[in-house]
């Protein structure tokens, strides 16, 4: 049975370190209060004002946003291929190949449902 | 530097189902508004039927192919055989336009706010929305994968990509949009969760054996039963992660809110084929990898299932709603299901396997008809709201009590066949008395299953019971089906039977 032990030690620890942090942040923690920090966190828009129930709201920052990250993952991938390119070989480029073309069907659809146009 | 070989034909079924996602997506790009749903139906089944039939003619391979990352064998071709079938006879409810007089089951558009002046216009003006058929078959497509993965990082994405569409899918309903939405965000917050719990699962056993392929960590466990630390922790995180895919306690309380919530026929598809394709990787782990382990993960596994079972059937017995009763429903058969994990053997396999097809198939069909009893504002869910069906729609009820009578375990449906073999080959594994258990809770399910057959049969129509509308040949032929695989493996379960004890072999 010696084996959970260190398992429940390190639950215990984690639990206690969670109970630790929650119960000295409101102790320690400094309180200075001002506007944005008592706003409710939303990225990129103004949270006030909005009529009752939440209203519309843009979600063209989200689109841009959104394709920013498929792009960027897209750049994540290729360096590491770049780099290993000679390795590689066809294989790997046929693979990345494949990769771009998988990235490039949800960007024509979202070029085609109107996801670039700003206005 | 050598490179993996591509098993082109045997990796087909999965290449045509997303493939035809992905030319889905394109067709929602291109073509005209109204040509688009006949031709993502067209795509959607055609896809469905040429993988299957691909499946069927790579009957019988027995291999590890793409460098050891998936595992083409007698399992994973049930299986996958088996979600394809599900898939399709969901996908007959998907098609469905007839029973909502403003339209199919999915909201007209899904972005506009629930009880707007967009949505009032957007209905009125008979949009749909088709990008349920694309995200449909991206699923599907993740699920075939998922049984057949055979590498945790694998077995991951697939997980991913059979989960993501769901939870799009949950908040797309056409009526009760709030409830819908609110299913979705469950779902996906607590599913991504867990997605986190299985990753972190995978570290662990990375750390331990330094690869993460089943095979690799198997060998491990053999070779060097040391760090076990690290292996113990690893199992238990990867185990809850799959455990709430399968909706065991205490992973379950997300499945009565997303049950109820998601538009029916994705309840359907979600109820029966994520089972199969959660219940089949969950095998394929414990038994591939982790079975050197067994006797640390299987007494955790029999707590879980039995209290599974309990709280499964206990809680069904309070619901008032259909749908929230058939999730807890779903809930017991998780844990009935469990047993035949936690019995790690052939006949265990064999048993499960078959016990995931007819209840697949037959969950496909009860929320099909659920689809049917309605009022002026949808569904009708309510139990009171079934008193007396049986006397408006004989052959809804009769359908419905099949349905539940082989949920209990009745002999001569397919549900007896099932819950026999799993309950004698976990009795078989020597954990008698927890069959006792099972059989017990068994009873108490029967209690509420034949309760709803009293409500629609032994009682007259209210002013509240609803109307059974009459569905096109899509929904019906998804009911029929249910109906017919129900009795058929019923009476003459041994062909299937047969076939699932001929699959019953992990390839290693």
């Amino acid at each position: 049975m010696n084996v959970y032990i260190p398992i429940l030690t390190m639950a215990g620890l984690g639990g206690l370190f969670a109970l630790f942090s929650i119960s000295i942040a409101p102790i320690t923690g400094p309180k200075r209060y001002n506007r944005a920090k008592v706003d409710a966190y939303e990225c990129g828009i103004d949270p006030t004002p909005q009529p009752i129930g939440g209203g519309r709201f843009p979600v063209k920052y989200y689109l841009t946003a959104m394709m920013f990250i498929i792009f960027d993952i897209e750049i994540v991938f290729l360096y590491p291929w770049a780099v290993y390119f000679d390795t590689l070989a066809l294989f790997g480029f046929l693979a990345v190949l494949l990769f771009i073309v998988n990235l490039t069907i949800p960007y024509v659809y979202e070029w085609r449902r109107g996801g670039l146009d700003w206005d | 530097m050598t490179f993996p070989e591509i098993a082109w034909v045997q990796l087909t079924p999965v290449i045509i189902m997303l493939g035809a996602a992905a030319i889905g997506v394109l067709v929602e790009a291109f073509a005209p508004r109204t040509s688009r749903r006949p031709i993502q139906m067209f795509l959607t089944f055609a896809a469905l039927i040429a993988a299957f039939v691909m499946v069927v003619i790579n009957a019988g391979t027995f291999e590890v192919i793409m460098d050891g990352a998936m595992a083409v064998d007698g399992p994973a071709l049930f299986l996958q055989g088996s979600i394809l079938l599900i898939g399709m006879v969901a996908a007959l409810l998907i098609s469905e336009r007839t029973i909502d007089p403003s339209g199919d089951a999915f909201a007209a558009r899904a972005s506009a706010m629930p009880g707007s002046l967009d949505e009032r216009q957007f209905t009125a003006r008979g949009y749909f929305q088709t990008e349920v058929w694309p995200l449909f078959m991206f699923s599907v497509g993740g699920m075939l994968v998922f049984v057949a993965a055979n590498d945790l990082l694998v077995m991951f994405v697939a997980l991913e990509i059979m989960s993501l569409p769901l939870y799009l899918l949950a908040g797309m309903a056409r009526r009760r949009r709030l409830l819908s939405q609110e299913a979705a965000l469950k779902y996906f917050v607590l599913g991504a969760f867990s997605s986190a719990f299985f990753l972190f699962g995978t570290a662990l056993l990375y750390g331990y054996s330094g690869t993460v392929s089943f095979t690799g960590i198997q060998a491990h466990i053999t070779a060097q039963p040391q760090m076990l630390g690290l292996l113990l922790a690893g199992i238990a995180f990867l185990v809850v992660g799959l455990l709430f895919k399968v909706s065991a306690v205490p992973f379950h309380a997300w499945a009565p809110d997303v049950y109820q919530g998601s538009p029916t026929p994705i309840t359907a598809f979600m109820a029966a084929a994520v089972k199969v394709a959660a219940f089949g990787a969950m095998l394929r782990v414990m038994y591939v990898a982790l079975g050197g382990a067994v006797w640390d993960w299987r007494p955790v596994f029999w707590v879980i299932a039995a209290l599974t079972f309990f709280v499964g059937s206990i809680i069904a017995l309070a619901q008032t709603d259909i749908k929230r009763m058939l999730a807890y429903s779903s809930i017991a058969h998780a844990g009935f299901l469990l047993l035949g994990v936690a019995s790690v053997s052939r006949e265990a396999l064999a048993a499960t396997m078959f016990y995931l097809v007819t209840y697949g198939l037959a969950t496909v069909g009860a929320f099909g008809l659920i689809s049917l009893v309605r009022n002026e504002s949808g569904e009708a869910t309510s139990l009171d709201a079934w008193r007396g069906i049986g006397k408006k729609s004989p052959a809804v009820a009769g359908a419905f009590s099949l349905f539940l009578l082989s949920f209990a375990g009745i002999p001569l449906t397919a549900g007896f066949v099932g819950k026999f073999s799993i309950f004698a080959s976990a009795a078989a594994a020597g954990s008698v008395w927890l069959v006792f258990l099972a059989v017990l809770a068994s009873a108490i399910a029967a209690f509420f299953y034949v309760r709803v057959i009293v409500v629609m049969y032994f009682s007259e129509p209210t002013e509240k019971t609803a109307d059974v509308v009459m569905p096109s040949w899509a929904t019906t032929g998804a009911i029929v089906v249910g109906v017919a695989v129900t009795i058929a493996l019923g009476v003459f379960p041994q062909p299937v039977l047969d076939l699932a004890m001929s699959a019953n072999i992990f390839v290693h």
